[in-house]
């Protein structure tokens, strides 16, 4: 491939979902910035690329890598290392990447028993009962498929991370803005954020960009969205639903509670949480009205799965990072 | 020294109550197990569950968490936001994979230094009877962490 002199640019998907990719899609015109600017590299959903390319390029090469995807098996990790070593900027890029999200809830589970809910129980249909095996000896020769690894790590839990874009997926503002700032600083107009920094999101919480009326807050029984009428105009939490909004990083404006949906935490710890989970427990229990153990308890049942529920895009990234029976043999 | 298993305890205590409980013990030079390491807070409701858990993740085989007896608290009701933090704390980390015996609740006021006493040694010997648990998430890894895949492949 020749070089047309302008920076390289590269976006992965390791263990996602291809939402990042359409976000950055969303961008719409705004993409042609990004190809007048920059001389896209490697980009296995837009373009044809072999990881032997990658390979041959030189260290540090790549200016900007937006790496989306947590890691889940072994080809993630050596792209991720691979693309350490060649780029500049390493982004961990969107909630698998940053904090694990959905992939990191197996991290619930043993691997064992996640592949065999996924080949062998009654809502697949394999009657001949075919599990992927890591190797297959073929005619033409062996064959190989990425291996499993026991647990989902993030992108920095493996290689050294330079920024973290936190969303499930990243706004397409954020995005936009984000390629601005690089596009500035390739122009010397700006300098960029201290390394470790995240980008494209605000600093506080969702809370703070809610437009809905907060007063205060006692729950006596929590309820699910689907078995309650929510008023527009008062705090989500404050009618019984569990919204995520205190703990979780502004960035998106508020976009699910002004739609009507308690705030689910895409755009993971708000700034100085380290452990969002434990941060989202303690507004809730907090306002549990109740000070009978027994009645608490009873309070709590409306909360049938706690991990789901406060680790749900952050399991991965949390201080215990998995459940005891996915690590412990 | 013997084989015994001998669990690493982290204690919050409250500066009001649970604290001087513990300062009442050794005072009364009542004897408990030496496990726990107390870390003294304002109020049991400044106990962050970020603190549990980074204890459990850090390596401690049990969590006491203590404070003032419900309507005894020096900020008038906080100790009973610990009690719903608590509450639905251990449930979560039931979840995870830590047993329910290895967090506890103890209301202690300042002149319950025997009973602060009591119960640290029960709950020492009933986390030594749970055994480790030495939270180690990577283990797994470092078992199969071999990169197999051939290089013909990566390419």
């Amino acid at each position: 491939m020749t070089s047309n002199g302008k920076p390289k640019f590269a976006m992965y998907w390791a263990a996602s979902c291809g939402g990042c990719e359409i976000a950055v899609l969303n961008i719409h015109e705004k993409i042609l910035d990004v190809d007048a600017n920059f001389e896209v590299v490697f980009w296995p959903v837009a373009m044809d690329a072999k990881y032997k390319d990658v390979e041959a390029m030189e260290d540090g090469s790549i200016l900007l890598t937006l790496f989306n995807g947590a890691i889940r098996n072994d080809e993630n990790e050596h792209i991720a290392k691979l693309l350490r070593q060649k780029s500049k900027i390493l982004v961990a890029f969107g909630s698998c990447a940053t904090e694990g999200c959905m992939p990191a809830l197996a991290n619930l589970t043993s691997i064992e028993e996640v592949v065999e809910t996924y080949y062998s129980t009654i809502s697949t249909d394999n009657p001949q009962n075919i599990h992927p095996q890591p190797t297959y000896k073929a005619p033409e020769g062996e064959i190989y498929i990425p291996k499993l690894y026991p647990i989902v790590r993030t992108l920095d839990q493996v290689v050294e991370v330079d920024y973290y874009m936190p969303g499930c997926p990243p706004e397409s503002h954020q995005i936009a803005a984000v390629i601005d700032l690089v596009i500035d600083v390739l122009q010397g107009k700006a300098t960029l954020p201290p390394k470790g920094s995240t980008i494209g999101a605000g600093g506080s919480t969702v809370c703070d960009d809610c437009p809905r009326k907060r007063d205060v807050k006692k729950i006596k029984e929590f309820k699910r969205i689907q078995d309650v009428m929510l008023d527009p105009e008062i705090c989500i939490l404050e009618q019984g639903v569990i919204c995520s909004g205190p703990a979780t990083r502004n960035g998106c404006g508020a976009l699910c509670p002004q739609a009507g949906s308690p705030c689910i935490g895409c755009y993971g710890p708000a700034e100085g949480v380290l452990d969002y989970g434990a941060r989202l427990l303690t507004a809730v229990a907090s306002v549990i009205d109740s000070n009978d153990p027994a009645e608490i308890e009873r309070i709590l049942d409306g909360i049938p799965d706690p991990a789901g529920m406060f680790y749900r895009f952050n399991l991965g990234g949390s201080l215990l990072r998995a459940s005891k029976a996915a690590w412990a043999k | 020294m013997s084989d015994q298993f001998e669990p690493v305890i982290i204690g919050f205590t409250c500066n009001w109550c649970s604290y001087r409980a513990a300062d009442m013990a050794g005072m009364g030079r009542i004897k408990y197990a030496p496990n726990i390491r107390l870390i003294r807070l304002m109020c049991s409701g400044r106990l962050d569950p970020t603190f549990v858990i980074k204890a459990f993740a850090g390596g401690a085989d049990g969590v006491l968490v203590s404070g003032c007896h419900p309507g005894d608290c020096h900020y008038i009701e906080q100790n009973y936001k610990a009690m719903r933090r608590f509450y639905l704390l251990k449930k979560l980390l039931t979840q995870m994979g830590i047993e329910p015996g290895r967090l506890k609740l103890l209301w202690a006021s300042a002149a319950e230094g025997q009973i602060f006493a009591d119960e640290v040694t029960k709950f020492t010997e009933e986390v030594r009877a749970l055994g480790p648990l030495h939270w180690n998430p990577t283990a797994a890894l470092e078992a199969e962490s071999a990169f197999h895949q051939p290089a013909e492949v990566a390419a």
